[in-house]
């Protein structure tokens, strides 16, 4: 994944003006500021939950299910069938009862660095806008230097360094989290930067409201499309930086995961023995994970910048518009015909 | 300040961080790289006396006795002398050598790459951008997809349809082995072969966020008052799309490169071990197999080097592309 994040720098603060000026060029009601932040149901959206709420629902309910996926048959690399529905393992384990609680795994982890990340960035970004001054630049540079230090290298010299034993869950984790936090503070400090010197924020801070007040108060809540959006790419990075570790073998061990599922299919010859069902099935879970994610941000990026968002507006209102016209004209000339045919 | 002075700084700053992650990161980690040795040593029936574990000890260079800021001091010299160790590995080669033999492999196959997808990616966001809310959009989702899919897992997709499947490019390697490596015209032909799948994994896989990053920043330009105008004027969309909309909207595209680039070089790394190509990427999985710890610190240390010296590149032509950014600092 390249690029993701969008060095475009509109104001998250302009989008409810923005979106009440479209809306009332479209003659509608303009919204209230709280459902300018809730993305609008697009198809895209629509499909990107559904895809999110199946993988989920699979990764949580899933386990409960299925088969022991650590039993061992004597039926290696059977095609899938009815008893097993996408085949076995080399050692005849049951495919998709691994793949269910891999999916938790991957899971896990994706929410834990999320979560993590997210808060890393959140601190360095918002807090290092918020002081300004000296605190600002050293945040900024901080991250900036975290950003351009390549985090996956760094993460295999450090799980290098750290004994299997060790290596466990929460240390994956916490080295992801260290490694991926950087763009997005660099967002939020972004747009922080512009909602800090409104007024109101301004006549908070007057008033003699705490420092922390006005950051949680008065400022956190228009970032929350940014966080949000900065969170989902947490998780699709996390996830796949994960798996990317475990296929290496550098994975946090004794946990199960789509990555270590993949480490285990190659090294056990399942490319050249053509066994696709052992190898297809956790990179597409993970794939059509990461592109749930991304479409449900779209949807948020539609807020942070509205001018995708008007754009999508305009371009409706410019069919409808199109629309009423052609059926005007049809109307128009049949009214035509029949006068026509009356004189 | 002076913007580029700035950004020469910055690099700067850049640098020192890395060589002390560097430097740091076996000192503060928990494992010891003397004990895995010697526990590996000893798995194997050999005796471990103290003489063997000060020999060790010596061989990593972490003389534990010095305290740490001369550790360090000793560090920052050797490093400048391009000294970075022996290799376990590749005994006795020094680290530097094992690097010099694989750096070019891994800067051609994932600049060439870098440079498709980019060029690629931007071309067709251009477009893509250019009429939202046409069939064309619907590329977006699909390239999504492609963002989202794990660079070792497309490999690997890629070696079963064209190695395994059909036959059409080797899946291993990354040169005939038959031949020597040197600038022959048949030994170029083979490495290009050899070097197909794994390009066109890294271009599959990045072309997406390009393409992504391009469309919302096209989207975006439209509608300014600058494109109204133009249009106003009755140029025709061809010239509107090259020299007002696309222009404007792929300065983020350039200025997002650090981030873009990092991934690139992540992704390849995993992708190298997938074609088991003779790049940096597999060599450093090798070194962390092989508990080769100053062959990994050497590889890391060079891979950092390397995407500080594109972003200082990038960053220095951006200052010209766009002199608002020289104006600002």
């Amino acid at each position: 994944m390249t690029n993701l994040t969008p060095t475009t720098e509109p104001s998250i603060g302009d989008a409810p003006d923005q979106l009440a000026a479209v809306a009332g060029a479209l003659g509608e009601k303009p919204r209230s500021a709280l459902r300018a932040m809730l993305p609008t149901l697009t198809p895209w959206l629509v499909t990107g939950l559904t895809l999110i709420g199946l993988i989920a629902l699979f990764g949580i309910v899933g386990p409960f299910f299925v088969q022991d996926p650590t039993v061992i048959r004597n039926i290696g690399l059977t095609a899938p069938s009815a008893d097993h529905i996408m085949g076995t393992t080399q050692t005849g384990q049951d495919v998709f009862a691994q793949l269910a609680y891999a999916t938790r795994g991957s899971l896990e982890i994706g929410l834990l660095v999320g979560v993590l990340a997210t808060i890393l960035s959140a601190f360095f970004g918002i807090l290092g806008a918020y002081i300004g001054g000296f605190a600002d630049e050293a945040f900024s540079l901080f991250s900036n230097v975290f950003l351009v230090i390549p985090g996956l290298p760094l993460v295999i010299v450090i799980s290098g360094f750290v004994p299997p034993k060790q290596r466990g869950l929460w240390t994956i984790a916490v080295v992801l989290a260290i490694t991926g936090w950087a763009a997005s503070s660099r967002v939020l400090r972004a747009q922080t930067l512009s909602i800090r010197n409104r007024d109101y924020v301004n006549a908070a801070r007057v008033s003699g409201e705490r420092s922390f007040r006005v950051i949680a108060v008065e400022i956190l809540p228009n970032l929350l499309p940014v966080l949000a959006s900065q969170f989902v790419f947490a998780v699709i990075a996390a996830i796949l930086a994960e798996a990317g570790l475990a296929f290496l073998g550098l994975g946090a061990s004794n946990s199960s995961t789509l990555g270590t599922m993949l480490f285990y299919a190659q090294n056990g010859f399942a490319l050249p023995l053509g066994a696709w069902w052992w190898f297809i099935p956790p990179g597409l879970i993970i794939a059509l994970f990461g592109t749930g994610l991304s479409l449900i941000n779209f949807s948020i990026d539609e807020i942070i910048n509205p001018r995708l968002k008007n754009a999508r507006l305009y371009r409706k209102r410019n069919k409808t518009a199109l629309r009423n016209e052609a059926a005007r004209l049809t109307s128009a000339a049949r009214t035509g015909k029949t006068q026509r045919s009356a004189s | 300040m002076n913007y580029f002075l700035r950004k020469l700084g910055f690099y700067a700053i850049a640098l020192w961080a890395a060589l002390t992650l560097n430097f740091m990161i076996p000192r503060l980690l928990p494992g010891n790289p003397v004990d895995i040795l010697l526990a590996k040593l000893q798995q194997r029936g050999g005796i471990v006396t103290a003489e063997t574990r000060r020999a060790y000890e010596l061989l990593l260079g972490g003389n534990s006795d010095q305290p740490l800021i001369a550790q360090y001091w000793d560090y920052l010299v050797n490093v400048f002398h391009g000294d970075l160790g022996v290799s376990v590995t590749y005994f006795p080669a020094p680290v530097s050598e094992v690097i010099a033999a694989s750096l070019p492999w891994t800067i051609m196959l994932v600049g060439i790459a870098t440079i498709l997808s980019t060029i690629l990616g931007v071309g067709l966001g251009a477009i893509v951008g250019w009429k939202p809310g046409t069939w064309l959009d619907s590329l977006v989702p699909a390239t999504t997809l492609l963002a989202a899919v794990p660079y070792f897992w497309l490999a690997l997709i890629l070696v079963y349809a064209f190695a395994t499947t059909w036959r059409l490019f080797p899946g291993q390697g990354g040169y005939d082995v038959v031949l020597d490596p040197g600038w022959s015209w048949e030994f170029i032909g083979s490495a290009v072969k050899y070097g197909f799948l794994p390009a066109l994994t890294i271009v599959i896989a990045s072309i997406g966020g390009w393409l992504l990053g391009m469309r919302n920043m096209m989207v975006s330009t439209l509608s300014e008052d600058y494109i109204l105008t133009a249009e106003a004027k009755g140029l025709r969309n061809g010239k509107i799309l090259r020299s007002y909309a696309a222009r404007n909207a792929m300065l983020p595209s350039i200025a997002g490169f650090a981030i873009s680039l990092g991934f690139v070089v992540s992704g390849s790394i995993v992708t190298e071990q997938v074609f088991s190509y003779p790049g940096i990427g597999s060599k450093l999985l090798t070194a962390v197999t092989n508990n080769d710890y100053a062959l990994m610190q050497g590889i890391f240390l060079y891979i950092t080097l390397a995407v500080l010296g594109a972003n200082l590149v990038v960053d220095i032509l951006y200052g010209f592309i766009d002199p608002r950014t020289r104006a600002k600092s």
